[in-house]
């Protein structure tokens, strides 16, 4: 079914809507559309609550998508029933941002590790099934005597490879990872993250990477998808984005990321932070935005392709923003001259 | 400058069905009025579990035994011994002298509760405001850690929240009764840059306007850049530097640092995508069979039998404000 | 408080362990001690008192009737056919407490699949459900219960069942929500994610989180199921005698209010007891098993 050239993932015009008190709507994902092939990794960045963890959940048919079709390797399964998912979800897997609250903490190591096997391959022997404990365990990197221990009994860090390892067992080929490093020391994070390009090289591994950290996506990704309010503002090549970023709030994640140099200037966003329920009119950004002009406020930018592969929604292509590869003179000056 | 919270010999023994634990082994330090003090280190390295000791936060015994001694000195100079204060007041120390804000969020908040109920309720404890005045502070209170509409989200589950809006929610909590000491245990992991950097600004305003001092435990050594005065690096349970921001950052003495900011990746690694980053070999000793001599030596690049597996290294002052624990610390520095 | 965060603390005790500061603070409740005491002395009071008295139920012992309490032979008195009162309470009374705990168990169950059948499907059916189950609850019980029971030949088998008939929506509703709730949890969502079958995921998983307030609703149950079937049956509605129970001895005492108060003062006191034990035994165990007082959810 697949590597027949379709994309493993393709996802179009997805959108996801909660219903709020007030007969309101929380516009928590709206008109995402992306491919992902096998074996590839897409990092996503964005504003917190701009509905990352949504997508991926989405994707995954963990929720149901309000709008827009989800096709996995060439089925469409947007609209498969609960019992129709069961049998494809082992091809895709799950690591949470909170390894606290993803471990049923009334079951030990092995328990929670024997599930994934026993639904879905329920031949499995005893004998054989400890094996595939065992490995797993120490591909992510912990003790086999983890495998009796309850979760409580771990740090964060090492709770967070239990989960690795829960999504692991089953080989699947594709994992989303929502912010599954952002609960680990720096040391072991670089362990994790060595081991995540590890296993996507070995196993050809697809990977929808949610993360804050720009510089572990800029590793690990080989294209980017920054969310704001719901929808991809850019999206494009990992080194394209980071030595030319076309967004202005592409921009601003940049200059904020803190540097182990030291303080630095920084763009600070003011202004109102938007609300999904609420969206300002026009580009979602415009309200923190620099270099909003009175036409931001009129229509919604939609994605244009301002270079091969590189998709940015903003009016105003003609500005010059600064990455951390090429340093600018503060751009806004520049962009008022 | 005085100090305001200083611990001495902190000790945290669990003993659990698996055999002993000494999450935490003989850790000092004193924080100063407006000081911000960084704890960073290896997961599993016992930073949270000292924070929860300093809050009194564990079980207790038989499966939990805290030894040390914690002082806090108040406003009105009045000096506590919280380890053995009365545990109800304790908990009237909670949230109004030491704020906490948790390492999970999710766990922390009342699944079935209001989030603004949960931070009016603190309000109405510690302040005696009435309810009203506390649910429009608990409001205020979220429109400032950035959380949007935050009339609305204020009536929001903690399920319906995104991972960010909880975790600042906490913060919202931790912060309400402007707590004399602050202890953020990863208080911004799960925000983006531009929010981090926002919550970041509203603990220095903060600090700069009550001289609230904070303990701030966190992985991002990006972030203990840009906020903290002191770090401590613990590992295996023990303190094993302890130095102003600069030198620590510029110049670590102990292996384990070195290895620790080796690591952190930065955003000019995209130009070698696909390549590793500099990771500690081995993997973090079992906490209930740590290696004898320096627990850091069978992962440490600078190991030699001789000193190193012989006996457990005391910490050391290599400098008037720079503490290291490491048998070759000297060789290591020249 | 801001303990409110504290609480629902990081670093939760050992599994073991978890339980046991529960069981601590459950020790801790006087009301809760008293409760259980009062009930675990009812029930043993109950199940062998009659075997050591010297009075049987029928006994009738006409140089005494109408003993008052403490002033003859028989300790809590005789009614009007000099019948042991002591005798004839503590078989009501096993009859009573088990109506009450049969009920409870009926009510339990059928609320329990309700309402993780309600709030783990969800959607239209399971709006409808607990609709219905609001307006059921709207609805006094005590007049559902007397409805049913003049439908019916009363009997203690009938009147358990429409005692469970009537109880079982509050412990639905509690169910309901808290499923609902945890539905969105992650670790659910995590066994979701794996693909396990809808049985597992209410069995194992999300079951399991939710005993603490099944277990307080069922206490709370009993007391309810202990005070309606007293209801009915001292309206006649419900056990009938000769076979004794605390709400016909009530019944019965009504002729003699005046001179034999003690008939409807000592069923009255035990089932006061009864009722009020379990009361402070559910008040005791919600407390002690707030999942925000213990350390991990
Ligand atoms: N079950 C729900 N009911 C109502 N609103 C929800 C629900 N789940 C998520 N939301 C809302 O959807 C929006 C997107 O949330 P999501 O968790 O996807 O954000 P995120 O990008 O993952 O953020 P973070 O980086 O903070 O984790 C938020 O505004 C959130 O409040
Ligand atoms: N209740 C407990 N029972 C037994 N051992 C425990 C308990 N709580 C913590 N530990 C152990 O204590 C040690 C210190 O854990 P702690 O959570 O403080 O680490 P940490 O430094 O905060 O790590 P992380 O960065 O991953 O959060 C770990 O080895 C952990 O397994
Ligand atoms: S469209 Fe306007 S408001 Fe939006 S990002 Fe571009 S410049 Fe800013
Ligand atoms: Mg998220
Ligand atoms: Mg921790």
């Amino acid at each position: 079914m697949s590597g027949t050239g379709a994309p493993l993932l393709e996802v179009t015009d997805l959108a996801k809507h909660y219903p709020i008190t007030g007969g309101r709507t929380l516009r928590a994902v709206d008109g995402v559309s992306f491919t992902l092939g096998a074996g590839e990794v897409l990092g996503i960045v964005g504003e917190s609550g701009s509905g990352k963890t949504t997508l991926g959940r989405t994707v995954l048919r963990l929720t149901a998508a309000s709008a827009g079709t989800i096709r996995f390797r060439g089925e469409e399964i947007t609209d498969y029933s609960r019992r129709r998912m069961r049998p494809v979800r082992r091809h895709m897997q799950l690591v949470f941002q909170d390894p606290y609250a993803s471990l049923n903490p009334r079951m030990s190591v092995e328990q929670i590790l024997a599930i994934p096997l026993q639904v879905h391959e329920p031949g499995l022997k005893r004998a054989e099934r400890r094996d595939r404990i065992e490995a797993v365990l120490s591909t992510v990197g912990l003790f086999p005597e983890a495998a009796s221990r309850y979760p409580h009994e771990f740090s964060g860090g090492q709770r967070q490879r239990v989960g690795i390892a829960r999504a692991l067992i089953c080989n699947p080929a594709l994992l989303v990872a929502d912010e599954p490093v952002s609960a680990l020391d720096v040391s072991v994070q670089a362990q994790v993250v060595n081991l995540l390009l590890d296993l996507r090289q070995r196993l050809g591994l697809a990977i929808l990477f949610i993360a804050h950290d720009l510089a572990v996506v800029g590793l690990i990704s080989d294209r980017v998808a920054v969310m704001y309010l719901g929808r991809i503002v850019e999206i494009a090549e990992t080194t394209t984005l980071f030595a030319r970023p076309r967004h202005p709030y592409t921009e601003a994640l940049f200059s904020a990321v803190p540097d182990i140099g030291g303080r630095h200037d920084r763009i600070l966003l003011q202004g109102d932070i938007p609300s999904p329920v609420s969206p300002p009119s026009g580009c979602p950004f415009r309200t923190r935005c620099p270099y909003a002009e009175a036409a931001c406020a009129e229509a919604l930018p939609p994605l244009v392709e301002r270079a091969p592969g590189h998709f940015a929604a903003c009016r105003r292509p003609e500005l010059t923003l600064s990455s951390p590869l090429s340093p600018q003179p503060v751009s806004r000056f520049a962009a008022d001259a | 400058m005085s100090d305001v919270l200083t611990v001495t010999d902190l000790a945290v023994r669990f003993t659990g069905e698996g055999g002993i634990v000494d999450a935490v082994e003989g850790v000092s330090f004193a924080l100063k009025e407006r000081e911000t003090l960084a704890i960073v280190g290896e997961s599993s390295s016992g930073k949270s579990v000292t924070a929860l000791a300093l809050m009194r936060l564990l079980g207790g015994p038989p499966n939990c035994v805290v030894r040390g001694q914690v002082t806090l000195r108040r406003q009105d100079g009045e000096r506590l011994e919280l380890l053995s204060l009365p545990e109800a007041r304790m908990a009237s120390i909670r949230g109004r002298d030491i704020g906490m804000i948790f390492q999970e969020p999710m766990t922390s908040l009342n699944p079935v509760q209001r989030v603004g109920a949960q931070i009016a309720e603190g309000l109405h404890a510690h302040e005696r405001l009435s309810a009203r005045a506390a649910s429009d502070r608990a409001v205020s209170l979220l429109g400032h850690v950035g959380i949007p509409e935050p009339a609305l989200r204020a009536r929001a589950y903690p399920h319906q929240l995104s991972g960010g809006m909880r975790q600042r929610a906490m913060i919202a909590m931790a912060l309400a009764c402007r707590p004399r000491v602050l202890i953020a245990d990863e208080p911004t992991t799960a925000l983006d840059v531009t929010i981090q950097a926002q919550i970041l600004e509203l603990i220095r305003a903060l600090q700069k306007e009550t001289g609230m001092s904070v303990i701030f435990i966190t992985h991002n050594l990006g972030v203990v850049a840009e906020v903290a005065d002191r770090v401590l690096v613990m590992y295996a349970g023990q303190v094993v530097e302890d130095a102003p921001v600069a030198t620590l950052l510029g110049r670590p003495l102990m292996p384990y640092s070195a290895g620790l900011i080796a690591s952190v990746p930065r955003l000019d690694d995209v130009r070698r995508r696909g390549g590793r980053l500099a990771a500690i070999p081995g993997n973090v000793p079992d906490p209930r069979a740590r290696p004898a001599g320096c627990t850091f030596h069978p992962r440490c690049a600078h190991a030699r039998p001789d000193p190193c597996e012989a006996a457990r290294p005391a910490l050391e002052a290599a400098a008037p404000d720079h503490a290291v624990r490491c048998a070759r610390w000297r060789e290591i520095a020249a | 408080m801001s303990a409110a965060a504290p609480l629902g603390s990081a670093l939760p005790a050992p599994a073991r362990g978890a339980r046991r500061p529960a069981l601590r603070r459950f020790m801790r409740h006087r009301l809760a001690m008293f409760g259980l005491a009062a009930i675990v002395i009812l029930v043993v009071a109950c199940a062998i008192g009659p075997y050591l008295s010297p009075y049987g139920p029928l006994t009738i012992d006409l140089r005494h009737r109408f003993q008052p309490p403490f002033l003859g032979p028989h300790l809590l008195g005789t009614d009007q056919l000099g019948r042991d009162l002591l005798v004839r309470l503590l078989l009501a009374g096993r009859i009573s407490l088990t109506v009450g705990f049969a009920a409870m168990g009926l009510s339990t169950v059928f609320g329990v699949i309700v309402g993780l059948a309600a709030g783990f499907y969800g959607g239209w059916a399971g709006t409808a459900l607990m609709r219905f189950v609001d307006a059921v609850l709207c609805f006094p019980q005590i007049f559902l219960l007397l409805t049913l029971a003049a439908l019916v030949s009363p009997g203690v088998l009938t009147i358990t069942l429409i005692v469970a008939l009537t109880s079982w929506m509050e412990v639905a509703r509690v169910v309901e929500g808290q499923i609902r709730s945890l539905r969105e949890r992650d670790f659910a969502v995590a066994a979701e994610a794996i693909g396990v079958s809808d049985t597992h995921l209410m069995l194992r998983e999300l079951l399991p989180n939710v005993m603490a307030p099944i277990v307080v609703a069922a206490t709370l149950t009993v007391a309810r199921a202990i005070l309606l079937e007293s209801y009915a049956s001292y309206l006649g509605y419900g056990i009938q005698p000769p076979t004794p129970s605390w709400g016909n001895m009530l019944n019965n005492a009504q002729e003699y209010l005046t001179s034999a108060p003690w008939l409807a003062i000592v069923p009255g006191i035990v089932i006061t007891l009864a009722v009020t034990g379990f009361n402070f035994l559910g008040d005791g165990l919600r407390d002690a098993l707030d999942p925000r007082l213990d350390i991990h959810r």
